[in-house]
């Protein structure tokens, strides 16, 4: 048996057919008797509401564990730190694509399946409802008395009952119920009306799933055609979109870096601003923009506002302090104002960093240290106070020998080769904590003067091409979701026959609705009422409830 | 008033709110345990199962000749409490205390609300800015939609009032011992008027969640109640709690309209979150943990609303779904902000 339960179950697909067993087939099925018993069975399977129930559930549950474990997609460095504490476990939960779960295929496989379910539920009764709304109302119940919704009145006797239909089904249309006048009368008269309104439930309904289907679609679309790469630059400097120029650069399949427009951004100068709590106020970095060689617009980006340009849009991510030293090596030759961006480690900015001298003279140089934005008033300058730069001060420590750097081997410009450390390529030298202006000797005689600092920002430059479509969708889902819950079908009949002792027009109304019956009740009744007025009639009409005696003239009078 | 006169204002408020709610819990308290039992003879009598449940042909679209279809014939009218004192809202001593207890719901209501508008005077914005602001709103929300069921659906269900109000006061509780922050501005995340709807649509969602949660619950017991009575269950402590719950019919309809109420605005408030993600973080979703449980919460309580309409899901098992929605609000709420890190992580 295909059953459809609890009337007044309103959900937006409440009507689901559950077709489980295999008689019972939801409509449009049929064409594929054909097709292998099997076959049949596992598509009925796949699209009965069980199923699609049974999916969203596993869904639900299946997205659980890219909340527990850090996930490449969102941080990719927590997850090497994962695999690096945990040496046993790590592998096996990625294997188990427990780090990248919704790029998973065991992921993908259950919103397919919920995804082709959707659509083997929604083909058919797309055809269902296109049907019934070209389908005229239903026959008109033998015994409309029987009805949950019920009244009936007598018309003028002057009024011709052709007029008496007419005027009541001028009444249902105005309050656009569909309306479909029946006239099997004698001589081809009217002999009734048969109105049903509310079909926007249904419709609301598949708009609401078909939506969901759009949805998906534009996910993938902006999965596999969008692209996202970020770029870290300091005050100054300019940063093009071109994929050797990002610091990270990620793209769907179907993006070919010929794709990618042409521009260049340059940061003027990057603002942080705090209140005196020490809470952020606002960030603010101003970018010039153009065509290489082209001509230059400025733009200030913030947070919650980027800059959107030709399809992508340019965020602000993150900043940080870059501090300016100045050396001079034993040789007396200068290096002056070199900068190099140092990595925030905490909310108040401690940032770490290193700068690199391949050119000194007689050996090179390098730097790691520590930049406090805020240095404490007493105890060691090892964490900030401030994520200001209030009493900036930068910790060195100075290395001698040979970096590495001419082997042709990329380095990090964040930190110094660790195993020429070790190996005594690199020699340790001293230390020495500086504040703005002041100068360190070294023991081998050269100096190095801490100048001051730049900021610098981490640009994002993203295109999703997909995400309209995603926000399109998206509204039209919740309008069909709203209709779908709100939008009552119902129906009702009239019906008219000749009162025979007095001549007048007898007219019976009998209403029907699936949900929400009190409401449906008082419509009803305002209903009658404006018939009853139609044909002149209203004073004298009469009504009667089926399970409730309401006072006769309320009835009528309401809505009048 | 300074700003600060405003944010202390706005604090005490909140613990009048609380009083206010524990002596209304106290009335409501009264009513159920001295009241006369909400009548299982008359639950019986009117047959919810029988009214309620119709199965009917899935395909309305007869063939031409045979009867025309028609929905089923239900009956009109709210469902009968055979106990008249409870009907009518009675005048009996525990009557009176439930009554007084829907009384200081309101002023509750109202000095709650206070509560809300002074912060956001204090802070100079909208009062959702954390999670101890978005506690005390969702509070709010949850007594008003309890007050609008009252309303709609008539005085036998007042003895729902303290399964309501008791959670409201655990988490106004928890929002003033644990979570309390002085009233201050947004950090720059935060500054957007997308906060406004986002923020305030997932309150919305969440309070009116928590009533449909607290009558699934309540569900439960009384289907429990209704089988122990039918010879079906094994009676026990549910059931023994379920004996002065109204008709689980009732119940379970007025979790149903709750969640078809919230769940909308659920998804409206996942979409406008998107929307501003969008701007604030260069993606519309990138499965931070907030938006992963947002998504979990979304497909829970979908299945509950396909489950109401699916033959053998309906009933005990779609309140176990409704209950299971809730939780992941709740682990979403607590669990996220405090235990896992994301970008969401501001409380």
């Amino acid at each position: 048996m295909t059953t459809v339960q609890t009337p007044e179950a309103g959900g937006p697909v409440s009507a689901r057919v559950d077709s489980v067993s295999p008689s019972g087939r939801p409509p449009g099925t049929r064409r594929a008797a054909r097709a292998p018993r099997w076959l049949r069975r596992s598509w009925a399977y796949l699209t009965s509401m069980r199923t699609a129930l049974l999916l969203l559930f596993l869904l639900a549950f299946a997205a659980v564990p890219g909340s527990v474990f850090p996930q490449r997609g969102v941080n990719p460095i927590a997850v090497d730190r994962y695999l690096e504490e945990n040496p046993v476990l790590g592998p096996v939960l990625d294997r188990l694509w427990m780090f990248d779960v919704y790029a998973s295929p065991w992921f993908a496989a259950i919103y397919l399946l919920l995804a082709v379910s959707l659509v083997g539920c929604l083909l058919p009764r797309l055809k269902h409802h296109v049907a019934e709304l070209r389908r005229p109302p239903p026959r008109t119940p033998r015994r409309l008395d029987r009805l949950p919704a019920h009244a009936s009145y007598e018309a003028d006797p002057s009024v011709h009952p052709r007029e008496v239909v007419q005027g009541a089904a001028a009444v249902l249309r105005r309050r656009a119920w569909r309306t479909h006048v029946r006239t099997d009368g004698p001589d081809g008269d009217p002999s009734g009306v048969a109105a049903e309104k509310g079909y926007m439930r249904e419709t609301g309904n598949l708009l609401f799933h078909v939506s969901i289907l759009v949805l998906l679609g534009g996910l993938a679309w902006g999965a596999m055609g969008g692209w996202r790469g970020t770029v870290l630059v300091q005050e100054g400097e300019t940063a093009c979109t071109t994929m050797s120029q990002f610091d990270q650069f990620t793209a769907g399949a179907l993006v070919s870096t010929d794709d990618l427009p042409e521009f260049c951004l340059t940061l003027d100068d990057f603002t942080a601003t705090y209140r005196a709590n020490g809470m952020p106020e606002d960030f603010v970095g101003v970018v010039s923009y153009g065509a290489p060689g082209g001509v230059e617009e400025q733009a200030r980006l913030r947070v919650n506002s980027p800059l959107r340009l030709e399809g992508t849009r340019t965020y602000l991510l993150n900043h940080g302090f870059s501090p300016v030293i100045t050396v001079v090596d034993p040789e007396g030759q200068m290096f002056e104002g070199i900068r190099a961006p140092f990595l925030p480690q905490d909310a108040m900015y401690t940032s770490e960093g290193v700068f690199k001298l391949p050119d000194a003279k007689p050996s090179q140089y390098g730097f790691e240290g520590y930049f406090l934005p805020t240095r404490p008033e007493q105890g060691p300058p090892i964490v900030s106070m401030s994520p200001e730069a209030l009493r900036p001060a930068v910790t060195l420590l100075a290395y001698q020998g040979d970096l590495g750097l001419d082997g042709g081997v990329p380095q990090s410009v964040y930190s110094l080769d660790a195993t020429r450390i070790t190996s005594g390529d690199l020699e340790r030298l001293d230390s020495a904590t500086l504040e703005q202006g002041e100068t360190w000797t070294l023991p081998d005689g050269s100096t190095v003067r801490f100048d001051g600092y730049d900021e610098w920002a981490t640009l994002q430059v993203a295109r999703d091409p997909g995400q309209f479509l995603v926000l399109a969708s998206a509204v039209t889902a919740i309008l069909g979701l709203v209709a779908s819950l709100l939008v009552r079908r119902r129906r009702l009949w009239l019906r008219v026959s000749p009162n025979q002792e007095s001549g007048a027009t007898v007219v019976e109304v009998g209403g029907l609705a699936r949900t929400d019956t009190e409401r449906f009740r008082r419509e009803f009744d305002s209903l009658v009422a404006g018939m009853a007025v139609a044909t002149r009639q209203g004073h004298e009409a009469q009504s009667q409830a089926s399970d409730r005696q309401a006072p006769e003239a309320t009835v009528v009078r309401r809505d009048i | 008033m300074t700003e600060l006169d405003w944010a202390r204002l706005s604090d005490s408020l909140v613990n009048f709110t609380i009083v206010v709610y524990a002596l209304a819990l106290l009335g409501y308290g009264i009513e159920n345990a001295f009241g006369r039992r909400a009548a299982r003879a008359g639950a019986r009598a009117a047959t919810p199962s029988a009214r309620e449940r119709v199965a009917v042909s899935a395909a309305p679209d007869t063939k031409p000749g045979t009867q025309p279809d028609t929905w089923p014939q239900t009956q009109h009218g709210t469902p009968q409490n055979a106990d008249p004192g409870a009907r009518s809202g009675g005048s009996s001593g525990p009557a009176v205390a439930g009554k007084v207890g829907v009384a200081l719901t309101v002023l509750g209501a109202v000095l709650n609300a206070g509560a809300v508008v002074t912060r956001g005077l204090a802070a100079g914005r909208v009062p959702w800015g954390n999670m101890y602001e978005f506690a005390i709103a969702a509070s709010l929300v949850a007594v008003v939609v309890w007050l609008v069921v009252l309303t709609r659906s008539g005085p036998q269900v007042r003895r729902l009032g303290g399964f309501v109000i008791l959670p409201v006061i655990l988490l106004l509780g928890i929002a003033s011992l644990l979570l309390y922050v002085p009233a201050g501005p947004l950090v720059p995340a935060l500054n957007s008027s997308w906060l406004m709807v986002h923020v305030a649509a997932a309150i919305i969602a969440t309070g009116t969640f928590l009533v449909s949660f607290v009558a699934s619950v309540l569900y439960l017991l009384r289907s429990a109640r209704d089988r122990a009575d039918s010879g079906e269950g094994r009676g026990g402590v549910a059931a023994r709690l379920g004996r002065r719950l109204p008709a689980a019919d009732q119940l379970d309809r007025l979790a149903h309209r709750t969640v078809v109420f919230a769940f909308p605005v659920w998804t409206f408030a996942v979409v406008a979150g998107a929307i501003w993600a969008e701007s604030a973080w260069g993606r519309f979703w990138g499965w931070d943990p907030k938006e992963t449980w947002s998504a979990i919460s979304w497909l829970v309580y979908a299945g509950y609303l396909h489950a109401r309409a699916t033959a053998g899901w309906s009933g005990r098992r779609a309140a176990w779904i409704s209950i299971l929605g809730f939780t992941t609000m709740m682990i979403n709420l607590f669990g996220v902000n405090f235990v896992v890190s994301g970008l969401h992580s501001y409380a």
